[in-house]
């Protein structure tokens, strides 16, 4: 049994579950944006019924299918990491953050996996409306899921509806009701249309740049300029709307997370009327809040948007690093904010007053728990920072986080224009000569993976410490396993992972190589 | 009986039903198990993996929904099993990860490992996967290496609730022979599962006159081991709970008296014992029966559900500790919250409507057998 947790053991899980979650969202977001493209294409086919769409759908078909696999694998892993790297984050909220992943199995998870089946397999075995029925329920199912999932994550970045039992030693639903304030938090909404139709934009961006590949070789060109004419309006779409609840996503972090909003920033002295800042180098000698080091070696702000961007008031107040943890600021609710010495102060008392309660509980003596109880309950909220040791630990990635953040909002910005000229081209009749485009859709793919993964880093690295915002850090989330054995399964799933990555990628490229059948 | 304990009783049957439903659909890893004994070339092999190939998404879907279910309702022990038991589950894990990609990759060329490496993944995954769920599903019966202190929560140095009593970490799950025992007759159920759905499936004499005859000595495997553990598991002491105190103690014959105590779970056991045998009679001795396996198959949720019933209910630690016996999980000291069970149970409501939308559109696909001629047209067909 492990005397105590150690930082190695932390680190090791929190890469396992880094590593499967990347790995995860490198072939499910294109799976959310390919399932919606097919289910145009095949209602295409439906309607005209011309073989060319049926074609073309059974195309992105079977590179949808390698995608799914591996999605499929990764996502099993997920789930169960919880239990096995997570264990007592598992018992700490399990009663709350269990629900959305069991109804995700219930009622997302199997529609999916039924309709599937169809949608791969019954081409001649069921009637064409039937199987597209199947198609659409495939992709429905895959948004349900992403619902239920990503409902949970956003329970991590701004727990709501529950309270702490002191009996079980755990958060608890306040009541049924409370269920219903987790599935439709405004975090939740917000990071679903933001996740989601930024995996449609990935499927977008890979429609295009396969079928780009198509027009430099001369190859299927009827298929590539459809395919680009279809991806490219559901793409401006998409990536619009992602750059709108992006906006939005940023106004919540400023409210609820204001510590990630200031990592993502690399701001340590906020104020009021802050820029934002557009481009900047990070300051390597920087390695503690408190070290008076300069921040950046150089930055460029835009005056205001900061201010405006978390306040929505070009004179909003937006407080910093330093500020965060000195505390005594107004926060947007009105109250003054405790610095993260109180806070600790506060949440040592609760873990004192918590044991306490146990032991007069364990002894029989119900009065002296009742008379600790209002102790417990003024510090409990705080509960969480009893197991922090120095106020920098409260201090996320800076570097992380800042250049995570500009290279998913500068991509971001990226695919909005490029969907917008390749649009403009495509109707035009002027896109299947012009070579460089091409290219420039061709090398896009990899981007969007990037602006994907860059997302979920800013997600959950702006986060840390907490497993769950201000109420459980990892290092009272953990397992009790050896940091040995941790290790090795992180390295086994690397190579499972790696080897699952190229044997995809090569699979795809021989679909694409061999192309669509043509009509 | 008060509403929480219902709930917690209404949950733990829902968690048997679906632990029944996964081993019946571990048919699929039965079926990949026997991979190379039923199939003697290329063509044969295709047949055999189109079949299961078809199914291998409600194997998974049903592993995901039984741990999602599990971290639900009794999040205690998702956190003391999966956290403690690393390295079985894990092992469990990667089985499934393997399989999961194999049928899709073995089936296209530029997939790194080659065809031959994938069908052996599919394999692996077949004998590894029924067996070390039957040895994890044992440890209900045997026990298990863990202590539970919630008061660590307030330890500020090791808050871990949750502990492994040993450095194995699950390992130690293979050190009981009948964890064994029960395993390897859980791999050969789903051998026997396996067989029979592929006589149901292909239309392909030479492949189920094989299936038949494997069908046979996998039958007398599993009721080996089967009734060995029966034997067992029946005679022996185990976990019993006072339901005053809460105190956990053995007691002798504590399984038995259990199936005695609860009449209609025994006879739900034993309707589910002659299912599968008169399952795979029908499958071995009845020529041109194709029918073998929703007999055998039904046989296997009802016999499953059952017996975690009985390891689940009457006052008695489904998940035990043999290293502190009052660390042991019960339905009742390891479940979520009433409001929790209350709203997840709401959910539950629509659980008889995906099993229809699942029929209706497993119907619809498998109207037509499957022929070697049938997966050369077929530019899906693994």
């Amino acid at each position: 049994m492990l005397e105590q947790i150690n930082t190695s053991l932390i680190d090791w899980s929190r890469a396992q579950f880094a590593l499967t979650a990347m790995y995860h969202w490198l072939f499910v977001p294109l799976t959310l944006g390919l399932a919606l493209l097919m289910g145009i294409m095949e209602t295409l086919y439906v309607k005209t019924g011309n073989d060319f769409w049926k074609h073309n759908t059974k195309f992105w078909m079977k590179i949808f299918a390698v995608n799914f696999v591996i999605g499929v694998a990764t996502g099993l892993i997920l789930e169960f990491e919880f239990g096995t790297n997570w264990s007592n984050y598992s018992w700490f909220v399990g009663d709350i953050f269990g629900a959305p992943l069991a109804i995700e199995g219930i009622l997302a998870f199997f529609l999916e996996a039924t309709f599937v089946a169809v949608m791969f397999f019954g081409w001649e075995r069921v009637g064409k409306r039937f199987h597209l029925v199947a198609t659409w329920l495939t992709g429905v199912g895959a948004a349900i899921s992403a619902w239920w999932i990503l409902v949970a994550n956003s329970w991590m970045q701004h727990p709501v509806g529950m309270y702490f039992n002191p009996d079980t030693m755990r958060n608890e639903m306040l009541s049924a009701e409370s269920f219903w304030e987790v599935a439709f938090s405004d975090v939740a909404l917000v990071k679903y249309f933001h996740t989601v139709l930024s995996g449609w934009v990935l499927g977008a961006v890979f429609v295009v740049g396969v079928s780009c590949w198509y027009l430099l070789k001369h190859r299927h060109q009827q298929m590539a300029m459809a395919s680009i004419k279809i991806a490219s309006i559901f793409g401006l779409v998409s990536s619009l709307i992602v750059a709108m609840t992006g906006d939005l996503s940023a106004y919540q972090v400023g409210k609820v997370q204001p510590m990630k909003l200031a990592a993502i920033e690399g701001l340590y002295d906020g104020g009021n009327s802050q820029g934002l800042t557009v481009i900047g180098l990070t300051n390597p000698a920087k390695e503690r809040y408190d070290d008076g080091v300069e921040p950046f070696i150089f930055e460029w702000k835009m005056p205001y948007a900061l201010s405006f961007l978390a306040t929505r008031d070009l004179d909003g107040y937006v407080p910093g690093i330093n500020d965060i943890i000195r505390g005594g600021y107004t926060q947007p609710d009105g109250t003054v904010a405790l610095s993260a010495e109180e806070k600790m102060k506060s949440g040592r008392n609760a873990l004192n007053a918590l044991d306490a309660y146990r032991t007069a509980k364990q002894n029989g003596d119900a009065a002296t728990a009742e008379a600790i109880l209002p102790a417990l309950e003024k510090d409990v909220k705080y509960l969480g920072y009893g197991y922090i040791e120095d106020a920098n630990e409260l201090v996320p990635n800076i570097p992380l986080n800042f250049y995570a953040f500009r290279v998913m909002v500068g991509l971001g910005c990226y695919f909005i224009l490029l969907f917008a000229v390749i649009l403009f081209l495509a109707y035009k009749k002027r896109l299947s000569q012009m070579k460089w485009m091409h290219w420039v859709g061709l090398c896009s793919i990899p981007l969007a993976h990037i602006a994907g993964q860059a997302g979920w880093i800013v997600a959950e690295t702006g986060r840390q410490p907490w497993a769950i915002q201000d109420l459980l850090p990892v290092n009272a989330a953990v397992s009790s396993v050896s940091a040995g054995s941790v290790m090795t399964t992180f390295i086994i799933f690397l190579v499972i992972f790696t080897v699952m990555l190229i044997a995809g990628i090569g699979i795809i490229l021989r679909i694409i190589r061999k192309g669509p059948q043509e009509a | 009986m008060e509403t929480y304990s219902c709930l917690q009783h209404y949950w733990w049957f829902l968690i048997s039903l679906l632990g029944g439903l996964l081993v019946f659909l571990l048919f699929v890893q039965g079926g990949n198990s026997l991979l190379f004994q039923l199939g003697k070339n290329d063509e044969e092999r295709s047949l055999l993996i189109n079949a299961t190939g078809r199914k291998w998404e409600f194997t998974f879907t049903t592993l995901v929904t039984f741990g999602g279910a599990f971290f639900a309702s009794f999040p205690l022990f998702y956190s003391t099993s999966f956290g403690g038991a690393y390295w079985a589950w894990m092992i469990i894990l990667f089985s499934f990860v393997l399989q999961a990609v194999s049928y899709e990759f073995q089936a296209h060329l530029g997939n790194l490992l080659g065809k031959k490496t994938y069908q052996f993944f599919l394999v692996l995954n077949g004998v590894m996967g029924p067996l070390l769920l039957g040895a994890a599903v044992a440890t209900f019966f045997t026990g298990s290496n863990f202590i539970v202190d919630k008061g660590n929560m307030s330890n500020f140095s090791m808050p871990v609730i949750s502990q492994w009593t040993n450095s194995w970490h699950g390992i130690d799950i293979l050190f009981n022979i009948w964890n064994w025992v029960l395993g390897i007759a859980v791999y050969y159920l789903a051998r026997m599962l396996g067989g029979l759905y592929f006589i149901n499936r292909i239309k392909d004499d030479t492949v189920v006159l094989r299936c038949r005859k494997q069908l046979f000595s996998d039958a007398i495997m599993f009721l080996f081991f089967f009734l060995a553990f029966l034997v067992r598991t029946l005679t022996n002491d185990g976990f019993a709970v006072d339901p005053e105190t809460q105190y956990v103690y053995m007691e002798p014959y504590k399984y038995l008296n259990n199936l005695i105590a609860m009449p209609a779970v025994l006879a739900v056991f034993l309707l589910g014992v002659i299912g599968v045998l008169w399952g795979t009679f029908k499958g071995v001795f009845v020529v041109g029966s194709r029918q073998g396996i929703w007999y055998a198959g039904v046989g296997t949720v009802l016999t499953v559900t059952s017996l975690l019933l009985c390891v689940g209910y009457n006052n008695t630690a489904y998940y035990p500790s043999i290293a502190d016996l009052q660390s042991s999980l019960t339905i009742a000291n390891s479940s979520s919250s009433p409001f929790t069970l209350e709203v997840m149970a709401y959910v539950s409501i629509l659980i008889p409507f995906v099993l229809a939308y699942i029929f209706y559109a497993w119907r619809a696909l498998e109207k037509k057998q499957i022929t070697r001629e049938e997966l050369k047209n077929d530019d899906h067909a693994y």
